[in-house]
């Protein structure tokens, strides 16, 4: 076990470096300098002011020169500072991460305790009417723009029907509310972000569990446990499902870019302040180091889910140790 | 072919498609106004008879904006995943066939792209190289060939040692001719239903892209950029983001239909299950 864990980090070492290449090359092939926008932004500063600006930024220096330097950096989790108000780049993701997280974290919640009982409840009784109705769900869900989603359930019950707030987390008075206000509060702020997040992975999920659990249900297993006289449930919840979840966790683990991808769309629709907003916000100023960061750490997130997934897949599949 | 006209949906798809084709080639004919007409005093018009879907807030025609949109969304799709599955091709048969250094290399590098948020890694991309309908190809094409990599590696990867592989090495053929002549076409199955889900999704992205600005630019019409449009008069105007989602729900949900269908007739085990 500890063999395979330390092999599975040593592999990492070099994806992280490709990582890093990929995201400073994507914002160095930029023709012009980030601080050219800032000179058009500021009429006062002078051609010195910029080449000023330039030292400061380690800009005048040669491009590999500069990878190292950053790359140095960014391994003590120092991601410079922000072009557009000098902050540092990471201080401004730590206040912007912790409601994205929350918010994929709920999505996920939701997304398995939804689609694994409807890819159950479809596989077992495959052909029927709850199997057409859930493959009918499926296919709308991969075809629905998320944002025009996010529109639709806006205009309806939020501004027609005024059951749910239009847009932020919190509401203004947010402050004055007890600790459950608060929590309420919140969630009423949710509830259509949290629709619009979970439907894409809600249908892709019900569609995995679905076909998992058609596979599993051919097993031998399955007819040694009927053929004992087990009654169908102990068969289905007690011996099917087990298995049949095994490859959910690596495609839970595949699954975070995707969550990372909606959270641009939703955040900015919902006036959401996550991570998403952020690195939107970050590319339209052309804040390259909050833009490089993002692209890293985001990159890293799921580095760390498939680690994650395929070391839990690890420890519960018995049959991965046996066979070393 | 004759599974793929049983299978109903798989035919729907299909014809879906077409019709979304001669309607984006035909546009001058299928259109009833001039796209990027602007007309205040018709502004925010609901659906009615000269306006089948309604005006936007400048009074421009949301049907012939729709079916010069398509055209946008058709082409993007088409020529992002053809970019994509030229480069998958290309370095998924370099992978399997040469294996060893080569193949550790390029796969790693799919790894490697894989691991950034797709949609994320464009935005960031178009950041740098500016919005337009050109640049959306190529950023779409060279963040999503990895797919397709792995899956006509992997086809070669069980073909290269069959006999018909090893009877053409002998007769002298070159490598480039066999990847070209005999791996490649015994493989493309898969790549062919990837292409066409990706297709699918390539509409999503630039819909996704467009709606956020940072896509297909106005006054060019695209279904994310007039969803980007109506938002602002959404409260008094549904028609306006109603319409172009819709033809992006039905237009991906057509690709994706042809794609299952497709699937099924090629890997007819999938379809006993």
């Amino acid at each position: 076990m500890i063999g395979y864990i330390l092999k599975r980090i040593l592999n990492l070492i070099p994806v992280f470096i490709g990582i890093t290449l990929i995201s400073f090359a994507v914002i160095h092939l930029a023709p012009g300098k980030p601080t050219d926008l800032m000179m058009e932004m500021n009429p006062k500063a002078d051609y010195e002011a910029q080449e000023r600006l330039d030292e400061i930024f380690g800009l005048d220096r040669p491009l590999h020169v500069q990878y190292l330097t950053w790359l140095k950096k960014i391994l003590v989790l120092d991601f410079g500072i922000s072009f557009v108000d000098g902050r540092p780049v990471l201080k401004k993701i730590a206040e912007r991460m912790p409601v994205t997280i929350l918010i994929n974290v709920l999505a996920l919640i939701i997304i398995i305790s939804v689609a694994v009982p409807i890819g159950v409840k479809s596989a077992v009784a495959r052909g029927g009417l709850f199997d057409k109705a859930s493959t009918i769900f499926v296919f709308a869900g991969f075809a629905m723009p998320s944002f025009w989603l996010a529109l639709i359930l806006m205009s309806f019950f939020s501004v027609r029907l005024g059951w749910f707030p239009v847009s932020g987390i919190t509401s203004l008075d947010f402050e004055n509310f007890s600790i459950f206000g608060k929590i309420f509060d919140i969630a009423h702020h949710l509830v259509l972000p949290l629709i619009v997040a979970s439907i894409g992975g809600l249908a892709g999920f019900s569609r995995y569990m679905r076909q998992s659990m058609l596979g599993v249900l051919e097993e031998d297993y399955i007819r040694t446990a009927r053929a004992k006289g087990l009654d169908e449930s102990t068969v289905i919840y007690g011996h099917a499902l087990k298995n049949a979840l095994l490859p959910i966790v690596t495609i839970l683990g595949l699954s975070i870019p995707g969550l990372i991808s909606g959270s641009v769309i939703f955040e900015s629709i919902f006036n959401i302040p996550g991570m998403g907003r952020l690195m939107v916000e970050s590319v339209f100023t052309r804040d390259y180091n909050t833009v490089m960061a993002g692209l890293v750490l985001s990159a890293l997130l799921t580095l760390l889910g498939n680690l994650i997934a395929d070391l839990t897949y690890f420890y519960i599949d018995p049959r991965i140790k046996a066979g070393g | 072919m004759k599974d793929l006209i049983k299978n109903k949906l798989a035919l729907f798809g299909a014809s879906t498609i077409l019709v979304m084709i001669i309607i984006a080639l035909l546009a001058p004919l299928t259109a009833t106004h001039d796209p990027s007409a602007i007309n205040i005093e018709d502004a925010l018009t609901g659906p009615c008879r000269t306006h089948l879907f309604g005006t936007d807030a400048l009074g421009r025609d949301i049907y012939s904006r729709m079916v010069y949109a398509t055209r946008v969304a058709l082409s993007i799709g088409f020529i992002a995943v053809g970019i994509a599955a030229l480069l998958g091709l290309f370095l998924g048969s370099l992978a399997g066939y040469y294996g060893g250094k080569v193949d550790g290399i390029i796969m790693r590098f799919a790894d490697i792209m894989l691991c950034f948020p797709a949609f994320f890694l464009m935005l960031s991309v178009i950041a740098v190289v500016g919005p337009s309908i050109f640049n959306i190809m190529i950023v779409i094409g060279l963040t999503s060939w990895m797919g397709m990599a792995r899956l006509i590696r992997a086809e070669i990867l069980s073909l290269k040692s069959r006999d018909f592989v090893s009877a053409s090495k002998a007769l002298g053929a070159s490598d480039g001719y066999i990847i070209l002549r005999h791996l490649i076409p015994n493989g493309i199955a898969p790549v062919l239903v990837s292409f066409v889900f990706g297709v699918a999704g390539a509409i999503l992205t630039e819909a996704g892209l467009s709606f956020l600005g940072l896509g297909v630019q106005p006054p060019d019409p695209s279904w994310g950029n007039m969803i980007m449009d109506g938002k602002a008069v959404m409260g008094v105007g549904w028609w306006v983001i109603l319409f172009p989602g819709l033809a992006i729900l039905i237009t991906v949900l057509a690709f994706n239909l042809l794609g299952e269908g497709l699937n099924d007739v090629f890997n007819p085990r999938l379809k006993r299950q």
